[in-house]
């Protein structure tokens, strides 16, 4: 597989391509120098079996340990709840994309407007779309994908990478995010 | 017959109601007619004559744009980068390209319904005369044409009068596909309006192309009883000869079955369908049947079980000439909008084309004559059945073992895959002798062969997904009620009222195509929910075969155990896509029929009492075609919000209402001239739903509209509630938005939601007479 051709092999987007991540520790460093980062997960996140867990459960001990506000899409809210984590909120995907396009929208806990949005666990072509909306439509705010997949309307992504991969980029992550500092 | 004038007074009209009376004469013969209903304001409106309107919902309902592209490439000036809101060469931005894109896709759907509605009338006037009167449901139906003598402000009483109204259409696409040209609109917000027009033109073509088909074809007529047909591979005797129809546009296909008839074969040769021509099929012929939907053509023409194939129009695989070559069934192709590059052979004997299909010296012919289509199709379906012996395409199993092997793991088909199926792990289980992970791809498989086109070893892996779902697909033997049409007058009378006030939770109109995120089984599920839950459930096109493809504990089909009746938990077919005309057509009775609103010409007011008081919302879980977004589009501007399954997100916008913005929730008070604040109902106008979890709260939440009464809102509630709290395993959070006084909580749930409630500073309001139009405010404020 080459780096960074996107998953969905039509979905050809134009001249501004998203940054293809290579090293999982940039993002963690990003994620800490947002001011106000904000972690949208889709319903495949509970569908998708990483080692003998859930992807949503790497994503719950992510969100704690980045410290950034999730907002869970479709009917997935309970999912977090059940494993005794509360998402800052909870709405349709097109719904918080339309939010995060209106500049005066004070974010999912009303700490202001978001300046980084990370998305992980939507339909492919949902999470395509959406990111395209951001990109053309929302200019203070970057994308970054966490997702295993390339999505080229992201302002970064990692390539279509392996679920062990995937599994250890996660990793690297949270452990930077213990790290502390920038 | 008189065409002339129809669009001269348009302007006058749009000046001076006043005016309206002295301009009546000109309009020629349909305004000359007995009706007796004043003529409204807005008759044969023009590109922006509801443009007011428009700007009302989408004032709410704002356009978020999710490009498909970043360019555009649409003149020789680009292509131009439009990244970022950019502007093109032109000077258009984004935002404007986006909806012109919308624009242009909606007018395609409506160039070929209406397309599809000239040919039908054309041929139904040749064939039983200008004349015929256009009964679609005898004393049981007064408005023949709701939508058209809405929009129009005309009654047309005959097929010869559908032309006129045709014209209009015809002219105003005109007009709308003008403007996606380079250098005309500039305003995305004025692209939107016309995307509304484009809708509501659409809904005239469906209509006109149904009604005249009903009237002279002799289908179900309103009728609840229409009868319970056969639905699915496993219902065809593959003993006899079998010719297959695909399309939408049933003239041939009525050609076949007249000719057996006449020529006594009726019962030697099984006629079946797939998409909407299967379902006009039966609704002509009881002992049609239909396959399923337009995703079942590469598995059907594949398992060689049809003898000879007859393409009509619309959502036709382009390769299907191709595909069926390859099983030696003769094609057909019968409409001047699809002729797969075949020689025209319409003026040719029969017998000859007949012996040049048999014999194999071509393979397929255009005939553009639906009786020569019929004459031909049986003829040969007759004398190639037994030479071709079912000859299939489907491969036998220890093939489908051996090939897996060849097998190189690259993903390239599971990243052609629109639905993401993990084939190359399937093909590694094939490869060691188990087809159960194939077959498991079955039911979510929407058969569009892209995984084959991507296949670097040429493996046809549609159809080892189909010979491993093999089972499944020869089980697939349901009862779907044939299209009945229209709904009965008595029937919009008896659930006026409790729709209208709120008591029927909602009326839920699942239709369109069947691009479907996991299979039709979702599809059904939906339906059943609703119906059980005593909303009114009707369906439509591909989504009412879908709906029809599952069976309860007794072996029933929804269609089975609902009733056919327009009324609290029914499940209703009104047929193929032109059909949708009587979806709109029942919103637009209830406000005229039930509500006594003025129908003639006023199309404002009657889409501000559906968006304000009809609690209807539309489902296109599998919507994939431009004209699943035109019809989508006139149900906007009817003020009907519509919900799309994932794949729908592709549309590239959506019309979002904001909740969270309480300024955007106001209407006036008819009664008073107050503004009063309503809350989001309905919050959205055109939205993706990511599950069919989402998708059943939002329908539920969608129902709800300003003018429910007390009771009707706490049952409205009590569903959204309910749903939400199975599905998301949570109360809703913004219950505080629906709750206009105490007395709108569910008494169950009383205690729970107050304490809700309260703690958000929740604050009670009025229950207004609601309307946006400041024209309808009864008292004017001091
Ligand atoms: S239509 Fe406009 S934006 Fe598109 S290619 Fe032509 S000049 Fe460029
Ligand atoms: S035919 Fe089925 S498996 Fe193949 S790409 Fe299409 S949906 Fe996927
Ligand atoms: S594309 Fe063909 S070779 Fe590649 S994984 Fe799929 S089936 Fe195997």
């Amino acid at each position: 597989m080459t780096a960074a051709e996107p998953w969905q092999i039509a979905e050809i987007p134009g001249p501004k391509k998203a940054l293809v991540v290579t090293k999982p520790g940039v993002v963690a460093a990003m994620i800490k120098r947002a001011k106000h980062p904000i972690l949208i997960v889709g319903h495949v996140a509970v569908e998708t079996d990483l080692g003998d867990k859930k992807l949503v459960d790497y994503i719950i001990e992510f969100a704690k340990k980045a410290n950034v506000p999730v907002v869970a899409t479709a009917h997935i809210i309970g999912e977090f709840l059940k494993r005794g984590y509360e998402p800052a909120g909870f709405m349709p995907a097109v719904d918080i994309g339309n939010r995060l396009v209106d500049s005066d929208w004070m974010g999912i806990d009303s700490k202001g407007p978001h300046d980084l949005a990370l998305f992980i666990g939507l339909p492919y072509y949902m999470e395509w779309t959406i990111l395209s909306g951001l990109k053309h439509f929302a200019p203070n705010l970057k994308t970054i994908t966490l997702d295993n997949v390339y999505h080229p309307h992201a302002s970064w992504s990692f390539a279509n990478i392996s679920m062990e991969d995937w599994m250890e980029n996660l990793k690297v992550m949270m452990e930077k995010f213990e790290e502390g500092g920038t | 017959m008189s065409r002339k004038g129809v669009n001269v007074k348009i302007d006058e009209l749009k000046t001076d109601v006043g005016l309206i009376k002295n301009l009546e004469l000109s309009f020629g013969k349909l305004v000359e007619d007995k009706w007796a209903e004043p003529m409204g304001p807005t008759p044969f409106p023009s590109l922006t004559t509801l443009r007011e309107w428009d700007m009302k919902l989408l004032q709410r309902y704002k356009p978020f744009y999710m490009p498909y592209c970043d360019v555009c490439c649409l003149c020789t000036f680009g292509k131009c980068d439009l990244t970022g809101n950019k502007r093109g060469a032109c000077g258009i931005n984004m935002a404007a390209q986006q909806s012109r894109i919308v624009l242009l896709a909606c007018c395609i759907g409506t160039a070929t319904h209406i397309g599809h509605a000239r040919h039908m009338t054309e041929h139904l006037i040749e064939k039983f005369g200008r004349r015929t009167p256009l009964d679609v449901g005898g004393l049981n139906i007064k408005a023949e044409a709701p939508v058209t003598r809405l929009v129009c402000g005309v009654k047309p009483e005959t097929l010869g009068d559908l032309e006129e109204v045709l014209d209009y259409a015809e002219t105003q696409l005109t007009h709308l596909l003008s403007v996606v040209h380079t250098g005309q609109e500039g305003s995305n917000i004025d692209f939107e309006s016309k995307v509304f027009h484009a809708g509501m033109i659409d809904h005239i073509g469906l209509e006109v192309a149904d009604i005249a088909q009903i009237a002279s074809y002799g289908f179900p007529k309103a009728d609840p009883e229409a009868p319970l047909v056969d639905l699915g591979y496993g219902t065809v005797n593959i003993e006899k000869p079998v010719i297959l129809c695909i399309g939408h546009n049933v003239v041939p296909s009525v050609g076949i079955i007249d000719y057996m008839k006449d020529n006594g074969f009726d019962g030697d040769i099984e006629v079946c369908g797939l998409c909407c021509t299967a379902h006009d099929i039966t609704r002509y012929y009881k002992r049609g049947k239909i396959i399923g939907p337009i995703s079942w053509q590469l598995r059907f023409i594949r398992s060689g079980v049809p003898d000879v194939v007859i393409l009509d129009e619309q959502c036709v695989r382009a390769d299907s000439l191709y595909e069926a070559q390859k099983i030696k069934a003769p094609v057909i192709v019968a409409s001047e909008k699809n002729c797969m590059g075949l020689p025209n052979r319409t003026n040719d004997p029969a017998d000859l084309i007949v012996e040049d299909l048999v014999n194999g010296k071509a393979p397929g012919a255009l005939i553009l004559d639906s009786e020569k289509v019929g004459e031909v199709a049986v003829k040969v379906a007759l004398k190639v059945t037994p030479l071709r012996k079912k000859f299939k395409t489907i491969p036998e199993v220890d093939e489908i073992l051996r090939m897996a092997k060849e097998c190189r793991q690259c993903s390239d088909c599971r990243r052609a895959c629109p639905q993401d199926l993990h084939i190359p792990e399937a093909m590694k289980a094939a490869a060691h002798g188990t087809l159960t992970t194939l077959a498991e791809l079955y039911e979510s498989c929407v058969g569009c062969g892209r995984c084959e086109q991507a296949c670097p070893v040429g493996v046809p892996i549609h159809s080892y997904i189909v010979k491993a779902g093999e089972k499944k697909l020869k089980e697939e033997t349901y009862k779907v009620r044939a299209g009945r049409g229209a709904i009965q007058d008595v029937e919009i009378r008896n659930v006026g009222s409790p729709i209208v006030l709120g008591e029927i939770p909602g009326v839920v109109a699942v239709v369109g195509c069947s691009n479907y995120p996991r299979g039709g089984a979702e599809v059904a599920e939906i339906c059943t929910e609703f119906a059980n839950r005593r909303f009114i459930v009707v369906t439509s096109g591909c989504s009412a075969m879908s709906a029809a493809m599952y069976k309860n504990e007794e072996g029933k089909t929804p269609y089975e155990y609902f009733t056919g009746e327009f009324t609290s938990g029914c499940m209703v077919n009104v047929g193929s896509c032109v059909a949708n005309s009587h979806i709109a057509g029942a919103a637009i009775k209830i406000a005229n029929i039930f509500a006594k609103r003025n129908l003639r010409a006023n199309y404002e007011e009657i889409a501000d009492y559906i968006f304000n008081r009809v609690g209807a919302v539309g489902l296109a879980w599998g919507a994939y075609s431009q004209k699943a977004a035109a019809i989508a589009s006139g149900f906007w501007r009817l003020g009907v919000p519509v919900i799309v399954g994932p794949h729908g997100i592709k549309y590239r916008r959506m019309l979002l209402g904001r909740a969270d913005r309480k300024e955007d929730w106001y209407v006036y008070d008819a009664r008073t001239g107050e503004k009063v604040y309503v809350g989001p109902a309905p919050e959205h106008l055109f939205y993706t739903a990511e599950t069919k979890e989402e998708a059943m709260v939002m329908i539920a939440k969608l129902c709800m509209r300003p003018n429910d009464t007390f009771r009707g809102r706490s049952i409205k509630l009590t569903h959204y509630i309910d749903l939400h709290k199975r599905l998301y395993g949570i109360m809703p959070e913004d219950i505080p938005l629906f709750v206009r006084t105490l007395a709108d909580i569910p008494v169950t749930m009383k205690d729970e939601i107050v304490k809700i409630i309260e703690e958000k500073g929740w604050k009670e309001t009025v229950i207004p007479d609601p309307t946006l139009l400041p024209r309808m405010i009864r008292k004017r404020k001091e």
